[in-house]
């Protein structure tokens, strides 16, 4: 009798004031509160990029629709070779905006956009796609646990000070090894722009290769198979679509890579394809020009044009990135 | 009425009118057009001069050397920045218009130097030599009598107004060699020279750090002149010019102080910050004094 006496006066004891029954519906009220918050915040990270699309590419329009503009360059010149003075060059394709009459081919700094990127990637996808294999398939843990950081350590390294170590070391030895002509020229630029993207493309192939399941290496390595050749021919190919992903991730990444380039490439828009010659890319070019561009001349829409080119291509790439690892995730989970 | 009567009434109201044109003037901004390479100039000393001076008003705007000059015949601007000296027809333009001529100040001097990387032993190049140089007709040193090595050109940026100045004066408004390599600014120019042992670089002739400059030579057969802050000042060096101001008629008020302010030494200082050459010491006193200079300097 006591003891219930107890229970039942310690009952209102503990919610005395209401208490209990307030934080239940402050809780309901801060739960909708934070969900419409992030809501709003997840929205909002959306609209910029879709205004910053709208506006780049209001700006570039001009060149399309003005008829003033139109007279000093139009899409398809930009695309075709020019009337040329220099008459020694073969091809006629020449960025020079300022000029008595304004050369505005975007095929050197498309070119030289390409030039860099390729070599960035022939030296970075070896390198860490090797480094990937090696942490996912052969380190002991520790040694695992101690590189994957370092490296991806690597991408929070400003591409301004990856910039001015090529300008300043990298192109004196690379020029004392090889002999080059130009000291900046496009494997400059590449090697160090490959240092900007190992990180991308180490990440996204350790993911991919950490994804095929165990029973894979298991299965091959009950058959007697060496764990090398288990990487090599089993875990590899099938983790090869997020591989080719890390290498479209790392691609757009280098597309759009400007400080770096703006440093390291020499910026003289050359159109030829050895890779021993000074490159001016396009991303560089918005850099370098828009900054004193007369607003709202030919040559400030062309630039903006440009800029609706590279993100364009850049959203494609990495919608196409995206689309490759979901789609290995997918054969993962079915496989498993 | 008699004649006399006439004039003198015309005279006065000539006068009325000069005068309350002069108390309008005081009500307005000066303001300052012309020379895109001076209008960072302009400005920086309409700037300071506003500091010192919170009661006057000055304008700066840029569009071009012509623009300037145009302007000025148009009435629409006090002072005009220019860097080249009018040409006659837009002097009696002026005259025909305000019967008065138009004034000549120079305010700055621009000189511009031909850089070599010091392992380079080559001593003179003309301008024509500069020119082809830089427009990929001569590839190599050996054409112009030093060693054989290929020649790499480095250039600026074509928003700077040092890239416009040697384009128009130096290779005649041709276009440079794509090769040419471009740099955000002199001392990243003087810096790629200096490492670079078959590179051509041009620039301000205060940067002289780890580079030599070559002696230019107006064309194959005239002296080869030495880029000094002397040669620039008195004209004999071929890659210089001098920046002028023009007003119409003898300046007056404001606009007096403010032109006797920027050839004085605190105007002067600020060329010097903004990177071109102060105008040489003698011709700095008074106006007059400056004029006869230009003369005496055009006459040899």
């Amino acid at each position: 009798m006591t003891a219930t006496s107890a229970t039942r006066r310690s009952v209102p004891n503990l919610d005395r004031h209401g208490l209990l029954r307030q934080s239940l519906v402050g809780a309901r009220l801060m739960d909708y509160l934070f969900r419409r918050l992030i809501l709003f915040n997840a929205a909002l990270a959306i609209g910029v990029i879709v205004l910053i699309f709208v506006y780049v590419g209001k700006e570039s329009l001009p060149l399309l629709l003005s008829e003033d503009i139109q007279q000093e360059v139009t899409v398809g010149k930009m695309f075709s070779s020019q009337p040329n003075e220099t008459e020694e060059l073969a091809l006629s394709y020449i960025w020079q905006p300022v000029s008595k009459e304004p050369k505005y081919s975007v095929i050197p700094l498309l070119l030289g956009s390409l030039k860099v990127t390729f070599i960035a990637l022939l030296f970075a996808a070896p390198l860490s796609i090797a480094a990937a294999i090696y942490t996912a398939e052969f380190a002991v843990p520790w040694v695992r646990e101690l590189v994957k950081p370092i490296i991806e350590l690597l991408a929070g390294i400003p591409s301004v000070v990856l910039g001015f170590l090529a300008l300043v070391v990298l192109a004196s030895w690379l020029q004392h090894f090889f002999q080059f002509d130009y000291r900046l020229n496009a494997v400059n630029a590449g090697l160090a722009m490959g240092l900007a993207i190992i990180p991308i493309i180490y990440t996204v192939s350790e993911d991919a290769l950490s994804s095929v399941p165990r029973s894979y290496r298991e299965a091959s390595l009950a058959l007697g198979v060496s764990p090398w050749k288990t990487a090599r021919s089993v875990v590899l190919p099938a983790a090869t679509p997020g591989i080719f992903a890390a290498m479209v991730l790392g691609f757009g990444r280098a597309v759009g890579e400007t400080m770096i380039v703006l440093m390291a490439s020499g910026n003289a828009a050359v159109t030829s394809l050895s890779l021993a010659d000074s490159v001016r890319t396009v991303s560089a070019t918005i850099a370098a020009e828009l900054g004193e561009v007369v607003f709202g001349s030919a040559h400030y829409h062309v630039l903006f044009f440009l800029g609706t080119m590279l993100f364009i291509l850049t959203f494609l790439l990495n919608m196409v990135g995206d689309v490759f690892v979901s789609r290995l995730k997918q054969r993962m989970m079915g496989a498993s | 009425m008699t004649l006399p009567n006439v004039r003198t009434l015309a005279v006065g109201l000539l006068f009325a009118f000069l005068q309350s044109r002069a108390l309008l003037a005081q009500g307005r901004p000066i303001s300052i057009k012309g020379s895109d390479t001076m209008v960072l100039l302009g400005q920086r000393w309409a700037e300071t001069y506003m500091k010192k001076n919170p009661s006057a008003r000055i304008q700066v705007t840029g569009g071009g050397s012509g623009t300037g000059i145009a302007a000025l015949i148009n009435g629409t601007t006090d002072v005009c920045e220019s860097s080249r000296p009018m040409k006659d027809k837009e002097k009696e333009a002026i005259k025909r218009k305000f019967g008065k001529d138009p004034v000549e100040i120079p305010v700055a001097v621009d000189g511009l130097a031909i850089y070599l990387n010091q392992s380079n032993a080559l001593n003179d190049l003309s301008l024509e030599q500069i020119r082809d140089i830089y427009t990929g007709r001569i590839k190599n040193w050996n054409e112009v009598g030093g060693k054989d090595l290929k020649i790499v050109l480095y250039s600026r940026e074509n928003n700077s107004g040092t890239y416009a100045y040697f384009k128009e004066h130096v290779l005649e408004n041709r276009d440079f060699h794509p090769a040419a390599q471009t740099l955000p600014g002199t001392a990243a120019v003087v810096n790629a020279v200096a490492k670079d042992p078959k590179s051509i670089g041009y620039g301000g002739i205060a940067y002289h750090s780890n580079i030599r400059t070559v002696r230019v030579k107006k064309d194959a057969s005239s002296p080869p002149i030495e880029p000094t802050m002397e040669s620039v000042l008195n004209g004999t060096y071929p890659i210089s010019r001098n920046l002028f101001w023009y007003v119409t008629g003898e300046p007056q008020g404001e606009t007096k102080r403010l032109i006797d302010w920027v050839l004085g030494p605190e105007g002067q200082s600020v060329v010097k910050e903004v990177g071109y050459y102060p105008l040489p010491r003698q011709s700095t006193a008074p106006m007059t004094d400056t004029k006869k200079k230009v003369a005496k300097r055009k006459a040899t």
